[in-house]
């Protein structure tokens, strides 16, 4: 028996909503709330069993218009790249400062989506990134952390 | 409320605030004009930056926007035939026809004239309509916000997800699990955090926004870049032809434009409608209306049936203002987001706002207005040039909207955890997207989840736990058939009427 992605999805639904209603139970409200007629977990509790009975009324219902996606034509791999190279500039922007690890993202996300335009590469990431800070830190005053430049002395 | 119009006039006309409505047309005109980027996304990207704003100087940028972002998503409809948004899917039956007889220019002045035609009626609907709702909305007590509330969600589920309903209700459910993250507003108990610090705030509105759809959006653009059903269709663009009408093209839209406004108006200030519905009703509508020489002409290139849609989608969005400034309940995603965006800024929206803030009320009612005018006198002229941002390489587009996207979180927290949870959400949302979860309905859920709950207790504490405030007040009596029509006929429609 084939079963379809979408139903997968919503027995996935269906497990994480009996995970957060689990944990709505847990939730430690004050001794004289406890019989209330709404405390803390009222209403996580309603909201658990909400989606147990709309991911179940998915899996068990016959779906009337199932979604058709060509698993094959999808391009897995610049994606996962692209989400890798989010996943580090994220890593780096405290460590390494936001003007060299915006570059550097902007550079190798031009590079892995396959732009080989290096003279539009390097203006959309360096010179871009510099404009877009100044716009930030000199006009607008939002403080924008960056050891790097700091280290180098252009800011202060 | 002449009182109130001049305090509005006086905030809009300011010239700061007339070059932030200046920037947000061109902006969202720009960002709604490539395929797959509409009104939301634009929004969102624009949050950050009204961080150092006042409220109504980020409103009047942000409602700039959305009507720039609209009005470029018919310009993508019209010259490539790829909607930016699904409000202007109805464009494109027409609009794409003309360009390909060489009218591109001509079915780009038709969609100018009719947004602003429609824009224009529904303002003055706007003008009138908000006060009064305003003063009626005062009679409004938990129980009916909370009964509306509920219908505004399922009507979004409704009729957003297109024969999706359950999938619809699902994320519904979700966005209101991720407004519950945090601490709990009136004990300070802290719910779902895991220890987590970085929780202890609940999700950011701005990190789901983003996530859900300028990231995601960018993610699907590169996940299916090999779909052959997507492939983008290349037109020239350095000939648009003349941008001038003749007689009977404007005696046409004349007579459409009055019709589509009303119609657009009304089915805008339903909760859930919106836009797209409006568009597709105008449309339907006009081809009943015209003569049977006229109606052979539908799908290859009336102007009726350019005019109509264009007409309705910017009445609609005028409309969709007036549950969110009077009720403080988006009736749309996009005002959902509009919603956010004025909850950041401290200010609550509802029947109280007329009174309490009259200037950011009638502000961005006026800006809204000028909005459309400047879209007019700057877009129109400046098309042939603007009409060249489609030509844009993915290549360079993808990694500056994630760059904007990460930004955005990263001045609001300056930590590495909202940026990795934002990566997260994007990545699950991309893959609820690609098998038809639809995201609205999470946004509206996750911005009206503190405030639906803050209802139900108020309900339940009153009733003393019983549930019987559902039907007690005749109006959450109406309001609860309402939504269990809703439901029911969705059921109908999804399990018994094909067979």
């Amino acid at each position: 028996m084939k079963i379809s992605p979408s139903k997968i999805i919503s027995l996935l639904f269906f497990i994480f909503s009996g995970f957060y209603l689990y944990t709505a139970h847990q939730i430690q409200v004050f001794t004289f709330d406890e019989n209330a007629a709404f405390n803390a977990k009222t209403f996580p509790i309603y909201l658990g069993y909400a989606g147990l009975i709309f991911s179940a009324l998915y899996v068990i219902l016959p779906e009337t218009k199932p979604s058709n996606v060509d698993l094959k034509v999808l391009d897995y791999k610049k994606t996962i790249l692209l989400i890798i190279l989010m996943a580090l500039y994220g890593l780096t922007i405290l460590s390494a400062g936001y003007f060299l690890s915006t570059s550097i993202f902007l550079v190798l996300s031009y590079v892995v989506l396959g732009e080989r335009k290096w003279f539009w590469i390097f203006i959309l990431s360096f010179p871009f990134v510099a404009i877009f800070m100044y716009l930030l830190h000199g006009l607008l005053n939002i403080y924008l952390r960056d050891p790097f430049l700091q280290f180098i002395g252009i800011m202060g | 409320m002449i009182e109130g119009i001049l305090i509005g006039l006086e905030t809009a006309f300011s010239l700061k605030n007339l070059m932030m409505v200046m920037i947000g047309c061109f902006s969202g005109t720009i960002i709604g004009m490539l395929p797959g980027l509409g009104p939301m996304t634009a929004i969102a990207l624009m949050i950050p930056i009204t961080y150092g704003f006042e409220p109504s100087t980020g409103l009047i940028l942000m409602a700039g926007v959305y009507y720039g972002a609209v009005f470029g998503g018919s310009t993508s409809s019209i010259l490539i035939n790829a909607p930016g948004i699904p409000g202007t899917v109805a464009t494109s039956f027409d609009g794409y026809p003309m360009a390909q007889q060489g009218k591109a220019g001509k079915a780009l002045a038709i969609a100018a004239y009719s947004s602003f035609a429609g824009g224009t009626i529904a303002a003055i609907f706007l003008l009138i309509a908000a006060p009064s709702l305003s003063k009626v909305s005062l009679a409004f007590r938990s129980p009916d916000y909370f009964g509306l509330m509920i219908l505004g969600l399922t009507a979004v589920s409704a009729f957003s997800a297109k024969g999706h309903f359950l999938k619809a209700m699902m994320m519904v459910v979700l966005g209101l699990m991720l407004a519950s993250v945090g601490q709990d507003t009136l004990s300070d108990i802290p719910r779902f955090t895991f220890q987590n610090m970085n929780l202890s705030d609940g999700i950011s509105f701005v990190l789901v926004v983003m996530a859900t759809f300028a990231m995601s959006e960018a993610l699907t653009i590169i996940f299916k870049a090999n779909d052959p059903t997507r492939v983008a269709k290349q037109i020239s663009l350095s000939e648009l032809g003349s941008i001038k009408l003749d007689k009977a093209e404007t005696k046409k839209m004349v007579t459409t434009i009055p019709r589509s406004s009303v119609l657009g108006f009304i089915i805008g200030v339903l909760p859930g409608a919106g836009s797209t519905i409006a568009s597709f009703l105008a449309y339907g509508m006009e081809r009943n209306f015209v003569n049977d020489e006229e109606k052979q002409k539908f799908g290859k290139g009336s102007v009726n049936g350019l005019a109509a849609p264009e007409t309705a989608n910017n009445a609609a969005c005028s409309g969709s203002f007036v549950p969110l400034l009077t009720l403080g309940i988006p009736g749309s995603g996009t005002t959902a987001v509009m919603l956010g965006a004025l909850l950041g800024f401290g200010i609550q929206p509802g029947p109280r706002l007329y009174q309490t803030n009259p200037e950011i009320f009638w502000s961005v009612i006026m800006s809204m207005y000028i909005g459309m005018v400047i879209l007019l006198i700057l877009n129109l002229p400046l098309i042939p040039y603007i009409a060249r941002v489609l030509a844009t390489p993915r290549t360079f587009l993808i990694p500056l909207i994630l760059f904007f996207s990460v930004t955005g979180i990263y001045l609001m927290s300056f930590n590495n955890f909202d940026i990795y949870l934002m990566i997260g959400i994007a990545v699950v949302a991309t893959i609820l997207r690609l098998y038809d979860f639809p995201m609205p309905p999470l946004i509206l859920a996750f911005v009206l989840g503190g405030l639906m709950e803050e209802n139900l207790r108020r309900s339940l504490l009153i009733s003393d736990g019983s549930w019987s405030f559902l039907w007690d007040r005749p109006l959450t009596l109406i309001i609860m058939i309402t939504i269990l029509t809703i439901v029911g006929w969705q059921i109908y429609k999804s399990f018994f009427k094909k067979n």
